[in-house]
């Protein structure tokens, strides 16, 4: 397909609305994923109050909770609910549509050097898609009865039945189609993603010569493909459990005084299901984020990334180990004990290729001349972050030690940090490097620096005391811990915890600001303002559908050949063709 | 406690504070510089020094957390396994600390040494095969051994033999409190369903199957008794939604599933009495009093009821998600000598004798 190819006029909802372009998707993306991100992390100020000051009256809760906060006092119920759709709406609509769908569509056809995705058409619909499931998850929280309050895990039968919690009602079955809907979308902007990088690769830009970031996207896709339909089943079975009377997951059952008619299925099945999706989950979010996190350090350090081909091989062990360690979730699910000790041991392995890249990322900083733009401020945190968190994993992948830390606060702790946190600091940095490409405009460095300072003191502040409460004994999805005295020394804890959380979400105004304001007012970008080597820099900083205005660059050399000996500049941008005699690094 | 706030927060002032000021240098600046959004010599040398400011603080967090809050960690294991569970975790958190420390230190001392200057040039330094072989194999070394030592105290901790003696008795979880049934003189808990839930009256709590000769005996109850040094076989059961019978001072968890049954053994090894003499909990059992003496003074001002003074005891606890009263559906644990337990046991009332 020809550049003029797509040269015809474009009305403003072909551009803007229903655009096939994925630059415009991957905007339409991004900015779908803040608004979602501002009521995720919205809740989580909201019940990190209420966890601070248990059942104390505030008038926020009355203002935005309604008849669920009587009095200005948050009711139970409501309480599960918002950390059942903070971690959902995290998980998914932030963390994999606004993260990996932004950035794969940004950057896959730029980076490649295609002038689009495969199928334009079906990116579109992927977007809506994404857009239409959001729209459900959110109306699902004005529902009568209140939202799907089970945990974002919504394990049968506590979300199957109605009798057992009110969001189990009309506020599930909404859950389960804005997941379903999620999925396709997933599903569609995956395909595209393979099939573009396998087929539109530009000449000369083998797999070898991949940026990180690509890879990382790529095998994405791949784990959301092989992942992702298994949950699709799950919550189709739920559906049919809960509507049409089936027995999948529902077995023995008597609540309200009724013992009802369900024979012979198993929540275990569910679980099992479940976190087939669930934790390759952990790394659909993760994995995009240590793609940015690879180009953004090499980049602004100036240096190669260290041990390119380790890098690569450690993408795909993970991805490859993500797929066979779910039962970690389940040592004490009640399946066969044997069963716990072949999730212990490979999801120990997974370990190995996580130092690789931490200590790979490291070495890439030794002896750069590292440029401490705000991208490059939340890539460092990323690894700082991706260190303190992934160390506990050491704990809660070893079936023993998971027996007295499973489902306490340990846990959250843990996954905060490691997938969410470093997935956040992974978004922020592809946000403040790819700006001036989305928006042709610069955000504000200032207020970068002020952003990225307060949430990286913040994060510790909220997540490290997060691990004594755990150790303590304290188990998560607690409305309040004051059933129990012998907590009552916590309160201290929760107060600093949500103090940091309060700070840090005061934080992330900076960031809105300096994104809204700058996207209309901040400085025109240069081509290539970070002085990057990936192809997109190639590309004029207006957009156009079609990306380059002739022909498509040719690539010569991998994405890393900064401060390469024998040349002039410290950088040597993909398409420059070697100089005589200059060798090719062999990987 | 408000130290640590007030200095956190006079912090982040100051950094705000100073982060405006250069808001306004840099503002002026603008007007001659074109490439005013990217950093310069100025921004990496401020942001690497901070760099290792951050790295102060990771650290200095650390130990105040330590400092002020060990004391709220679990006590000593009160189980025979839980003496193991320790070893391994402590194992494990001091290998934790090691790396933590380590790299972290690492990482952000690059940030601070290397932190770019114009004319500089970085190395190009793309590969050295021999350094990631190297850290490679260490962690599969380290990984190796904790994940034998794990997988051991895995298989003893869940492979436990059904001995003639072990005490049987069935934790039954139900929205939103728990109940326990031991299986009397015959050591063999009768069938059960949720089916005979409805039975007598109501009165069958745990909905025992009164054909089964063998629950006729069983005992139902609401506070959960444990013979110290004798081996305990849980059989948990739910009857409605997921729930998970959670024993922290026992190293103890295990899933109650609704139509299953799931198992869980271990030894108590320290009675109720003596854990509250251990010096480590009368401390803590200390501190919270005192919190709990403080609030209460609070309450009497405003005309309400004051706390109870607190004495500890062990804890059944839901750790599974179950609904609204979730977060308090507990049970009290005594771990007693077997001759109190035996003396506490014939007080009950047999199945039989409820349904008579």
């Amino acid at each position: 397909m020809g550049a003029d190819a797509h040269h015809h006029k474009e009305t403003f909802i072909t551009k803007y609305i229903f655009s096939q372009d994925h630059k415009m998707i991957s905007k339409q993306y991004l900015i779908t994923g803040l608004i979602m991100g501002i009521v995720g992390i919205g809740m989580s100020l909201l019940f990190r109050l209420q966890l601070a000051w248990p059942e104390q009256p505030f008038g926020i809760f009355e203002s935005t909770l309604g008849k669920w906060a009587p009095d200005g006092v948050m009711d139970p119920n409501v309480y599960l609910a918002l950390v059942t759709i903070h971690g959902t709406i995290m998980v998914f609509f932030v963390l994999t549509a606004g993260l990996s769908g932004t950035f794969s569509n940004l950057l896959i056809p730029l980076q490649i050097g295609a002038r689009d995705m495969a199928s334009g058409f079906l990116n579109m619909i992927s977007y809506w898609l994404f857009f239409l499931s959001s729209v459900v998850m959110l109306a699902s929280l004005f529902v009568e009865a209140g939202p799907a309050a089970a945990g974002w895990t919504i394990y049968p039968p506590l979300s199957a039945l109605p009798q057992a919690q009110p969001g189990s009602g009309m506020g599930m079955t909404l859950w389960l189609v804005s997941m379903a809907i999620f999925i396709a979308s997933s599903l569609l902007g995956s395909l595209n993603y393979i099939v573009t990088v396998i087929n539109l690769r530009t000449k000369g830009m083998s797999m070898t010569r991949l940026p990180l970031t690509i890879w990382a996207f790529f095998v994405t896709a791949i784990i959301g493909v092989v992942s992702f339909p298994v949950l699709l089943s799950a919550a189709l079975l739920l559906i049919m459990d809960r509507s049409f009377g089936t027995s999948f997951f529902l077995s023995d059952i008597f609540i309200q005084g009724e013992v009802l008619h369900y024979q012979g299925g198993s929540p275990v099945l569910f679980e099992h299901l479940f976190w087939f999706l669930g934790h390759p989950e952990v790394y659909i979010v993760l994995l995009p984020a240590l793609g940015i996190t690879s180009e953004v350090l090499a980049t602004n350090a100036r240096k190669p990334i260290f041990g390119y081909r380790a890098m690569v091989a450690s993408i795909l062990a993970i991805a490859f180990l993500s797929t066979i360690v779910w039962g970690h979730h389940m040592f004490i699910s009640g399946m066969n004990p044997f069963l716990g000790s072949v999730f212990t041991f490979t999801t120990l392995l997974i370990a190995i290729p996580s130092a690789v890249k931490a200590f790979n990322y490291i070495t890439t900083l030794w002896k750069g001349n590292l440029q401490l733009n705000p991208a490059m401020l939340f890539s460092i945190g990323l690894v700082s972050t991706f260190i303190t968190g992934g160390l506990t994993g050491i704990i809660l992948g070893d079936s023993t030690l998971d027996i007295n830390v499973h489902d306490t606060y340990f846990v959250v702790a843990h996954f905060h940090l490691v997938m969410g946190i470093s997935a956040l600091y992974g978004l922020f940095a592809g946000v403040y490097h790819w700006f001036p490409k989305m928006f042709g405009r610069m955000l504000n460095k200032q207020l970068g620096y002020i952003h990225f300072w307060i949430t990286a003191v913040c994060a510790y502040g909220v997540f490290f005391p997060m691990h004594f409460i755990g150790m303590a004994g304290l188990p998560r999805r607690y409305y309040t811990n004051t059933a129990f005295p012998y907590f009552d020394d916590l309160a201290d804890i929760n107060v600093v915890i949500t103090i940091f959380a309060l700070i840090a979400g005061a934080a992330q105004i900076v960031f809105l600001y300096n994104f809204i304001h700058s996207m209309f007012y901040g400085k025109k970008a240069e081509q290539n303002p970070w002085k990057s080597n990936t192809l997109e820099w190639t590309a004029p900083v207006e957009h156009f559908h079609g990306n380059w205005a002739g022909d498509i660059p040719e690539v010569h050399r991998w994405a890393y050949d900064y401060s390469k000996p024998g040349h002039e500049e410290d950088y040597v941008p993909q398409h420059i063709p070697m100089k005589k005699g200059e060798e090719e690094l062999q990987h | 406690m408000t130290t640590l706030l007030t200095i956190a927060i006079l912090l982040l002032v100051s950094i705000a504070v100073w982060q405006i000021t250069k808001i306004f240098q840099v503002a002026q600046l603008n007007q001659k510089v074109d490439d005013s959004q990217v950093a310069n010599d100025k921004d990496n040398d401020w942001n690497g020094k901070l760099m290792f400011a951050f790295l102060v603080f990771i650290y200095l967090i650390t130990i105040y957390s330590f400092w002020a809050w060990g004391d709220v960690l679990l006590p000593e294991s009160a189980s025979e396994h839980g003496k193991d569970y320790d070893r391994l975790m402590w194992i494990s958190m001091a290998l934790i600390f090691f790396v933590q420390i380590v790299t972290q230190a690492l990482l952000h001392y690059f940030s601070y040494k290397y932190r770019g200057r114009k004319g500089l040039k970085a190395l190009f330094y793309a590969d050295n095969d021999r350094l990631e072989f190297i850290w490679t194999i260490i962690p599969v070394i380290v990984l190796a051994a904790l994940i034998l030592y794990g997988l051991y105290a895995w298989s003893n901790i869940m492979n436990f033999e059904e001995d003639e003696d072990a005490l049987v008795v069935e934790l039954y979880a139900q929205q939103f409190n728990w109940k326990a049934r031991y299986a009397g003189a015959d050591n063999v808990l009768g069938d059960a369903n949720v089916r005979f839930l409805q039975d007598f009256d109501g009165l069958n709590l745990v909905g025992i199957d009164a054909s089964d000769p063998n629950g006729l005996d069983d005992v139902v109850v609401q506070e959960l008794h444990l013979p110290v040094g004798r081996k305990v076989i849980f059989k948990m059961r739910s009857q409605d939604v997921l729930h998970s019978a959670y024993m922290p001072h026992f190293r103890a968890q295990m899933n109650c599933v609704p139509g299953m049954i799931t198992e869980f053994a271990f030894t108590p090894t320290t009675t109720t009495e003596e854990m509250r003499q251990n010096p480590d909990m009368v401390a803590k059992v200390q501190k919270i009093n005192k919190i709990r003496y403080d609030k209460s003074q609070e309450l009497i001002a405003n005309g309400e009821e004051s706390l109870e003074s607190y004495q500890f005891d062990y804890l059944l606890l839901c750790n599974k998600i179950c609904g609204a009263s979730h977060y308090n559906m507990q049970m009290k644990i005594i771990v007693e000598e077997e001759k109190d337990f035996n003396a506490w046991m014939a007080q009950q009332r047999t199945f039989a004798q409820v349904i008579q």
